[in-house]
């Protein structure tokens, strides 16, 4: 059974009714899904990580959030293509998951996950470059944002339409055990690509085939502009896992070393024969959909509230209180992804974008 | 050598498939412990085991979805639609992630998705389809369509070692109604001759006047009325055998248009948005200076399939239907 912990007193925001009402209600199953609330305390969960560890999730964090508000200004100069994804305040959720990984390990990133990638390897010029439609993009202007992989780095690129990962990674796990390599396979879902058929299917086979797989399913508030309670009439996504036969765990999602706990437990779980695990990481979408999106639908005291635990200034906290690293360490991190970035953009900028011949290469493999 | 039926060439070539190579795998309903509802699969999970012959919960977009994780980390999964109407519920799957994959950001994804198409079993509108104009649209993937023994077996051996997501549609009536033998080249001998190659249509019967241009089921037909205009009207029909409907084989389309100057694309498809449409399309642009006469397309209504066996055959192309075409088109 899920460890479901009691739910939040109330939400801030009173979320639209659905249209119908069963006329039985379950208060429990049937309560109003709310969009999730920051937990009380501010202390981050227990770690087996070593400080150096900690402070290399740090820079991941941070490395995430430097890299989006650099795209952020790519895209205010017109300079990114497409639209532009931000994962602003589920950092912790990307990077504590993914440093759960072994380097045999595979995932499947959704939109919100560029600090999953760049813990896997991925380059911010690559990140860039895919935003800008450049022909030194890792898809060679193919595709954008973070749609791309590489299995060398046990990355599977997403397609935009959601839950269909699950099963994909679902094979991937499959595959890695029949291949003997020990891998454990990882990827991510949102509270709105909770509903949909791929979700179910996927996890069902999942646990039936018991492949080693992880599913993350960030419970980030609001699909687009529709909120939880518009998606499903249960408050934890992770009770879904008891209809699945396998475990189901609710994590602080603004915690990353209650995520990276949390999801090694399962990783470990899966590499030992044990079958996929349903996490959910409760968190908030701290912008809209996509840059466009000012998400003025969003009660702006929910945004205030989740300020208060955004998870890079409360890892901060930790390390600061804790002893592990001081102000000006921190402050170096900072200057040296700064640094980075420069470069980075310098590089992603004076890539040229692709030739027209290329748009008609590589339909098939040969 | 003994002949063989239609759906046990499926079977051999499975089997030895998946003998010769250890990173073919099944996946689907009802196909290890019952042997498939066809029997195509009978006797594999005794041999091959329940790691490589996977009997799926009723989802076939994750049965596809899987496939496509698997054959990315190098595996070559062959995934069964119990029939291939079912196909559509992995829709997504198939024209979003398994055929752009390739093209997105170069990782290639090789599978085979097959299982029976076609009607004239009385199997009404959710066990008769004939769905590759769905599919022939989306860049990426390609399509077969075996008439023959041998190219049931041949071609699907060349399915499962082609680089990209291959679908291959099967005629169910065609399993027990045909027996051949299997081609010597690649015949019990684990496979290890090549097999044709796909993309590739076959000159199935040549002749001087008229040209038919089909696959599948629809093969026989054509045969046989080649057979009786001869016989009847002294119309010498040419048949080519597309086999692969994508990619096309636009070289063998023309080569027959120059040679006969008339064309009826024959095919058992609801006709508006088919495969023949396709194949007119390319004629008439390519073509076009050949040509003697329109290009006819001899398909099914638009329509469901329906139940009733008057009603079905009302529905689908038959030699009766085809021999008068033919006499119209020949008489233009």
């Amino acid at each position: 059974m899920p460890k479901t912990t009691s739910t939040s007193p109330a939400a801030p925001a009173k979320p639209r009714r659905a249209a119908t009402a069963p006329a039985k209600a379950n208060t429990k199953a049937n309560a109003k899904a709310k969009p999730p609330r920051p937990p009380a305390a501010d202390r981050l969960a227990a770690t087996e990580l070593t400080p150096a560890q900690q402070l290399d999730l740090y820079r991941f964090m941070k490395l995430n959030r430097m890299v989006e508000e650099r795209l952020g200004n790519l895209y205010r100069q017109g300079k990114v293509v497409g639209g532009l994804y931000s994962s602003r305040g589920q950092e912790a959720t990307s990077v504590g998951s993914a440093y759960a990984l072994a380097p045999q390990d595979f995932m499947g990133p959704l939109i919100r996950n560029l600090g999953s990638m760049l813990v896997r390897g991925v380059k911010p010029r690559e990140v860039m470059m895919q935003y800008m439609a450049k022909g030194g993009s890792p898809t060679g202007g193919k595709d954008g944002n973070t749609h791309f992989g590489d299995l060398e780095r046990g990355l599977v690129a997403p397609i935009s339409m959601l839950g269909a990962l699950i099963p994909v990674m679902a094979g991937v796990a499959l595959a890695g055990r029949m291949q003997g390599r020990g891998l454990v396979a990882l990827t991510y879902i949102g509270d709105g690509g909770t509903s949909t058929g791929d979700f179910h299917e996927g996890l069902n086979l999942a646990a039936v085939l018991a492949v080693p797989l992880v599913v993350i399913a960030e419970h980030n508030g609001y699909a687009y502009s529709t909120p939880t309670s518009r998606q499903m009439r249960i408050q934890d996504i992770a009770v879904r896992a008891a209809a699945y036969g396998i475990p189901g765990e609710i994590v602080d999602g603004n915690d990353v070393l209650a995520v990276h706990a949390v999801t090694r437990r399962a990783v470990e779980r899966a590499r030992a024969g044990g079958g996929p695990t349903l996490i959910e990481a409760k968190t908030f979408r701290m912008k809209g959909h996509a840059e466009h999106d000012d998400a003025g639908y969003v009660p702006p005291e929910l945004f205030e509230q989740w300020r208060g635990r955004d998870p890079i200034e409360r890892f901060e906290r930790h390390l600061l209180g804790g002893g592990l690293a001081g102000e000006a360490e921190l402050a170096a991190i900072a200057a040296a992804i700064d640094a980075e970035l420069v470069a980075e953009m310098d590089f992603a900028l004076a890539s040229p974008m692709p030739p027209p011949e290329r748009a008609l290469e590589g339909v098939y493999a040969t | 050598m003994t002949a063989v039926t239609y759906l046990e060439a499926i079977r051999q070539a499975l089997w030895e498939e998946m003998e010769s190579d250890s990173r073919v795998f099944l996946l689907g309903q009802d196909v290890g412990i019952y042997g498939g509802p066809f029997r195509v699969t009978a006797g594999l999970l005794d041999h091959f085991g329940p790691e490589r012959v996977i009997d799926t919960p009723i989802s076939e977009s994750a049965m596809v979805g899987a496939a496509i994780g698997a054959a990315m980390l190098g595996m070559r999964p062959v995934v069964e639609m119990q029939f291939i109407d079912f196909i559509s519920c992995a829709f997504n799957q198939i024209i979003n992630f398994a055929g752009p994959n390739h093209y997105r950001w170069g990782q290639r994804v090789p599978l085979v998705i097959r299982g029976p198409s076609g009607g004239n079993v009385h199997g009404s509108a959710f066990h008769s389809q004939n769905p590759e104009s769905y599919f022939q649209h989306t860049p990426g993937l390609k399509i077969v369509a075996p008439a023959t023994v041998a190219d049931a077996y041949g071609l699907l051996k060349a399915a499962i070692r082609d680089p990209n997501p291959v679908l291959f549609f099967e005629h169910k009536y065609l399993y027990r109604r045909i027996k051949g033998e299997l081609p010597a080249a690649n015949g019990g001998d684990g496979g290890s001759e090549a097999p044709p190659a796909l993309g590739r249509a076959r000159l199935a019967r040549p002749g001087r006047d008229l040209s038919i241009i089909t696959y599948g089921a629809m093969l026989h037909v054509a045969l046989e009325a080649a057979e009786r205009l001869a016989a009847e009207a002294g119309i010498d029909l040419e048949v080519l055998d597309l086999r692969t409907v994508k990619p096309l084989d636009e070289a063998a389309i023309l080569a027959t248009v120059r040679k006969t100057n008339k064309v009826l694309v024959l095919t058992e498809e609801q006709l508006s948005g088919s495969v023949a449409g396709e194949v007119a399309a390319r004629i008439a642009e390519r073509g076009f200076a050949w040509l003697d006469g329109p290009v006819h397309r001899l398909c099914c209504p638009d329509t469901p399939v329906p139940y009733s066996p008057t009603l079905e055959e009302a529905y689908l192309p038959n030699v009766d239907k085809l021999v008068a075409r033919v006499r119209e088109l020949a008489s233009y």
